[in-house]
C-alpha cells in the first residue's frame, strides 16, 4: 500500500542508479589516487656524490648536514629493533651532533612504505626485511634507491685510511648488487647446512656422516632409538628443504649448478647435479622421515628438533638465537656440512654456504640521503658492527666484528666450519629474489614430490618448465650474475 | 515544497554512508578495473597500458582455474552442507519437541544447544583459524591425529595430504557458519503463526510433514537470502585460506582461492595490474552469482 507521491523502494533505487551516472566523471577524481598521479619520476637515481675534494672531510664523506632530520624504518623481527635505537642512532647523532632521527620500529615494512614511496615521502634508510620486504628492484627501476658505491668507496668510519670496501667480505659486495649496481647492503652473514644437537651426538658416541651411505647409516642407527634422521618443515619454510637441494646440487656440481638456474639457462633444473641431489634427499625423507613434517610449520618442527626426535635440520645459523628461550640445557646446536652424495663431488665435504642477508637501503628521493649513507657507514663500523653482534648473536658482514665476543656454542662451531671450508663456499641462490614465483612454485611442489606424489623427474620437469615461463614472460625483468 | 522536505529528509540520511560507499568501495572498484588494463607493479609512478594482455594469460593460467575450481566446490559444497544443518538444527530448537500446552516449542536443553552452535561465530576467523591448525595438526600432538597414534592409525594429513584437503577447510568453513544461519532460520520460524502448526497438528500433521509442508514454504525468502550470503562467502575465504591451509592455498594449490591469489601476485609478486586482472574477474563471478540466484529462486511471495 503505497501512498501517492511516497517515494518507493524501487524508485529510491532507480534514482541512485541515475545519480551514480551522474556522479561518474567525478569518480575519476577518486580514481587516480591509488598510483599516486601521472607524475612521471625520472628514472636518474644518481647518488649524492662525496664532497668535492676543496672541502673532503674524511671525518664526514659525505658532507652531512647535522641540521637534517634523518628518518629510518627497522624491521622488527627477529632482530628486534634496539640494535638501531640503542646502538646505530646514538653514534650517528653523537658523530653529528644536533641531528635529529625519526626511528619507526614495524613488522609491516610493505604496507608502511609502498604508499609513501608512491607519494613521495619517502624515509631515509630502510631495513628492508621480513614478509613484507619490498621489492627493491621495481623501486630501484623508479629512482628511489640510491647506489652505494659511494659508500663502498669512502674511508671508513675506525681508519680513514682503508675504504669501507675494504672492511667487509667481498661476497656481501656482490650479493649487495643488481644489474650490476651496488644497490643494498646486506648486513647479516649466515651459515647454512645442516643442525644437529652435538650433546646428543655426544652421548652416544655417534661422528658426523660425510658421506650419504654414512648418513643413512646413522638414519637406520637413529631409526633403532625411534628417532628420525632428517626432517624439514612443510608449512612457513618449506624453502629450507629446497635451499638444502639446490646447496648439495651446488657441491656436487659446483656453484655453476645455482649459478645456471639464477640466470635461467636452458634445462638448468635438469642438470646431473640436481638429479643426483634432488634424487637423494628424495630418498632420506621419504626413508628416515616422517609425512606428518609436511603439515607443521618451521616453530613446531624446530621444537621437535629440541626434543631429539630428529637429528639433522637444515637451515641458517639463525637457528640458534631464534629457539634460545626454548632450548633446554642437554641441546647444544652445532653445524654440520653437507655429507657428500658421490664420491666425484665439485666440492670435498666440509663445503658449507655462507651468504648475506637482512637487506637495507638508503632512498635516493629523501629527505637526507648524505646522512643515510652516514648512517649505513656508521653500521659498518667496528663498533656498530660488533654491537649488533651482541645484541642479536648473529654475524655481520664486517671483518673482525665478533672479535672479543663470546660466541653461543652454535654460532662458534659455524664461524669454525666457515674457516674449514675455505674456498668451498657455496653460493646464495639469487632467484628467491629475483624470481619469487619460481622459488615458491619449487618449493611448493617439492612439498608434493616429497608426499610420494611425483617422481624426481616429474618433479624438475614442472619446475624446469615454470623456469621457461618466467623465462618467456615479459612483465618479469630479468637479472644476471656471473658468480 | 511538499517534495523537497520528503527528498531532503532521504538525502540527508543517504548522504554520509553514500559518501563513504562511493570514496571506499566504488572508487577502488574503478581503479581496480584501470589498473586490470596495466602491468603496474605497485612502484611505478605511471602503470604501463597493457591492454586486455592481463585477461588472456589469466585464462591460460593454471593457478586461476585451480582457485576456480576450489570456489565451485565450495559453492556447491558448503551452502548445501550448512542450510540442511542449519535447518534441522533450528527445526529441532524451536519446533522439535511438538506442541505442549501452548505453542511449539524446541528439543530439551534447547538453549544450551543455541550457545553451543553460535559459539563458533563468535570467534574471529583467525583464531577459527588456529584452533583447527591445533584440531589438524598431523603429529601426534595434534588433537584428532593423537587419537588416531593412540589407536594405532597412521598419522593423517588433514590439511597436508592434498585429496583430503580441501575437504577439511570446507568441514572448518561448515562449522563456523552453521550458527549464524540456526539463528537466523530461528528468527524465521518464530515470525510463523503458531496457528498453522496448531490447525496442522489437530489435522495429524507429523514432525516430518509440518517440517516439509509448513516450515520450509514459508522460510523460502529467509533460505534464499542464506544462499546468496554463503555463496558470497564462498567467493571470499580469505581469512581462512590464509591462516588454516599450508602456505596459504596449498598442498599444490588444491585449497586457494582467488582472493588469497590476488594478494599473493599483488604484494609477494608485485604484479599489480595482473593482481587487478584477477580481481575483475572475481568481481563479475560474484555478481553473476548473486543475479542467478535471486533470479532461479524469485516466485511469489506468500503473504503470512
Amino acid at each position: 500500500m503505497s501512498h501517492p507521491g511516497e517515494i518507493t523502494r524501487r524508485d529510491l533505487l532507480r534514482r541512485i542508479g541515475l545519480t551514480a551516472v551522474v556522479v561518474g566523471p567525478g569518480a575519476g577524481l577518486l580514481s587516480a589516487c591509488a598510483t599516486g598521479g601521472g607524475t612521471a619520476a625520472s628514472p636518474s637515481a644518481s647518488a649524492p656524490a662525496p664532497a668535492t675534494s676543496a672541502a673532503f672531510d674524511p671525518k664526514n664523506p659525505f658532507a652531512v648536514d647535522a641540521k637534517k632530520g634523518l628518518e629510518v624504518v627497522i624491521f622488527t623481527g627477529g632482530f628486534k629493533d634496539d640494535y638501531a635505537t640503542g646502538l646505530h642512532q646514538p653514534m650517528y647523532t653523537k658523530a653529528h651532533a644536533g641531528a635529529t632521527i625519526k626511528h619507526t620500529g614495524t613488522q609491516n615494512v610493505g604496507t608502511m612504505l609502498r604508499p609513501r614511496f608512491l607519494s613521495g615521502e619517502v624515509p631515509d634508510v630502510v631495513n628492508n626485511s621480513g614478509p613484507e620486504a619490498m621489492d627493491v628492484a621495481a623501486l630501484a627501476a623508479e629512482g628511489h634507491v640510491a647506489e652505494l658505491t659511494a659508500l663502498w668507496d669512502a674511508p671508513s668510519f675506525d681508519d680513514p685510511s682503508k675504504k669501507v670496501r675494504d672492511t667487509v667480505t667481498p661476497a656481501a659486495l656482490e650479493e649487495g648488487k643488481l644489474n650490476g649496481k651496488d644497490m643494498t647492503l646486506n648486513y647479516v652473514v649466515s651459515q647454512r647446512a645442516l643442525w644437529y644437537n652435538a650433546k646428543l651426538f655426544q652421548e652416544k658416541g655417534w661422528t658426523l656422516p660425510t658421506t650419504m651411505e654414512e648418513f643413512k647409516a646413522l638414519g637406520d642407527k637413529a631409526k633403532a632409538e625411534g628417532i628420525h634422521l632428517f626432517a624439514y618443515p612443510g608449512q612457513k619454510g618449506p624453502y629450507y628443504m629446497l635451499w638444502n637441494m639446490l646447496y648439495t646440487a651446488a657441491k656436487i656440481g659446483g656453484n655453476k649448478a645455482i649459478i645456471d638456474i639464477d640466470n635461467l639457462v636452458d634445462n638448468a633444473w635438469k642438470s646431473d647435479a640436481m638429479k643426483a641431489s634432488v634424487t637423494a634427499w628424495h630418498e632420506i625423507f621419504t626413508k628416515y622421515s616422517d609425512k606428518s613434517y609436511l603439515g607443521l610449520d618451521h616453530t613446531q618442527t624446530q621444537v621437535k628438533h629440541l626434543q631429539n626426535k630428529f637429528l639433522f635440520y637444515p637451515t641458517g645459523s639463525w637457528l640458534e638465537g631464534e629457539m634460545a628461550k626454548d632450548k633446554p640445557e642437554t641441546f647444544e646446536y652445532a653445524i654440520a656440512p653437507f655429507p657428500s652424495v658421490t664420491t666425484a663431488d665439485a666440492m670435498p665435504y666440509g663445503a658449507i654456504q655462507v651468504g648475506s642477508g637482512e637487506v637495507f637501503f638508503a632512498t635516493a628521493k629523501g629527505q637526507n640521503p648524505q646522512g643515510a649513507l652516514e648512517y649505513l657507514r656508521i653500521m659498518l663500523s667496528k663498533e656498530g658492527a660488533k654491537g649488533f653482534v651482541e645484541k642479536t648473536g648473529s654475524l655481520t658482514i664486517v671483518n673482525g666484528s665478533a672479535d672479543g665476543v663470546e660466541l653461543p656454542p652454535g654460532l662458534a662451531s659455524a664461524a669454525k666450519a666457515t674457516d674449514a671450508a675455505g674456498p668451498n663456499v657455496i653460493t646464495s641462490a639469487r632467484f628467491e629474489g629475483w624470481y619469487k614465483e619460481l622459488f615458491d612454485y619449487a618449493w611448493a611442489q617439492q612439498n608434493i614430490l616429497m608426499g610420494g606424489r611425483m617422481t624426481v623427474e616429474e618433479y624438475l620437469d614442472k619446475v624446469q618448465k615454470k623456469a621457461d615461463d618466467v623465462k618467456a614472460d615479459s612483465s618479469i625483468a630479468k637479472q644476471t650474475r656471473d658468480a | 515544497m511538499e517534495r523537497l522536505r520528503k527528498y531532503g529528509f532521504v538525502i540527508g540520511f543517504l548522504i554520509v554512508p553514500v559518501t563513504l560507499y562511493v570514496v571506499f568501495v566504488i572508487s577502488p572498484y574503478i581503479q581496480a578495473f584501470q589498473l586490470s588494463l596495466t602491468s603496474w607493479n605497485g612502484y611505478q609512478a605511471v602503470p604501463n597500458f597493457v591492454g586486455l594482455e592481463n585477461f588472456t594469460r589469466l585464462f591460460k593460467d593454471e593457478v586461476f582455474w585451480n582457485a576456480l575450481r576450489t570456489h565451485g566446490i565450495v559453492l556447491l559444497v558448503m551452502p548445501l552442507v550448512v542450510l540442511a544443518l542449519a535447518l534441522v538444527f533450528s527445526f529441532l530448537l524451536n519446533l522439535g519437541g511438538g506442541s505442549r500446552g501452548a505453542g511449539m516449542r524446541g528439543v530439551t536443553g534447547s538453549t544450551f544447544y543455541k550457545v553451543v552452535f553460535f559459539a563458533p561465530q563468535v570467534l574471529a576467523v583467525a583464531i577459527v583459524g588456529v584452533l583447527w591448525k591445533a584440531i589438524y595438526r598431523p603429529d601426534e600432538a595434534g588433537v584428532i591425529n593423537g587419537v588416531v597414534m593412540k589407536l594405532g592409525g597412521e598419522p593423517i594429513g588433514w590439511m597436508s595430504d592434498p585429496d583430503l584437503a580441501l575437504w577439511s577447510l570446507i568441514a572448518v568453513m561448515c562449522w563456523q557458519a552453521v550458527g549464524f544461519y540456526v539463528v537466523l532460520f530461528s528468527a524465521g520460524m518464530s515470525a510463523i503463526p503458531k496457528d498453522y502448526f496448531e490447525a496442522a497438528a489437530l489435522d495429524g500433521a507429523g514432525r516430518f510433514t509440518l517440517f516439509f509442508r509448513i516450515t520450509l514454504p514459508l522460510l523460502r525468502d529467509t533460505l534464499q537470502v542464506g544462499w546468496v550470503y554463503l555463496g558470497i562467502a564462498a567467493f571470499d575465504c580469505f581469512a581462512l585460506v590464509n591462516v588454516l591451509t599450508l602456505d596459504a592455498g596449498g598442498p599444490d594449490g588444491v585449497t586457494t582461492v582467488l582472493p588469497v591469489e590476488i594478494f599473493k601476485t599483488a604484494f609477494t609478486y608485485s604484479k599489480v595490474g595482473y593482481a587487478s586482472a584477477m580481481g575483475v574477474a572475481l568481481f563479475f563471478l560474484t555478481i553473476t552469482f548473486a543475479v542467478l540466484t535471486l533470479r532461479v529462486t524469485r516466485r511469489e511471495k506468500i503473504e503470512l
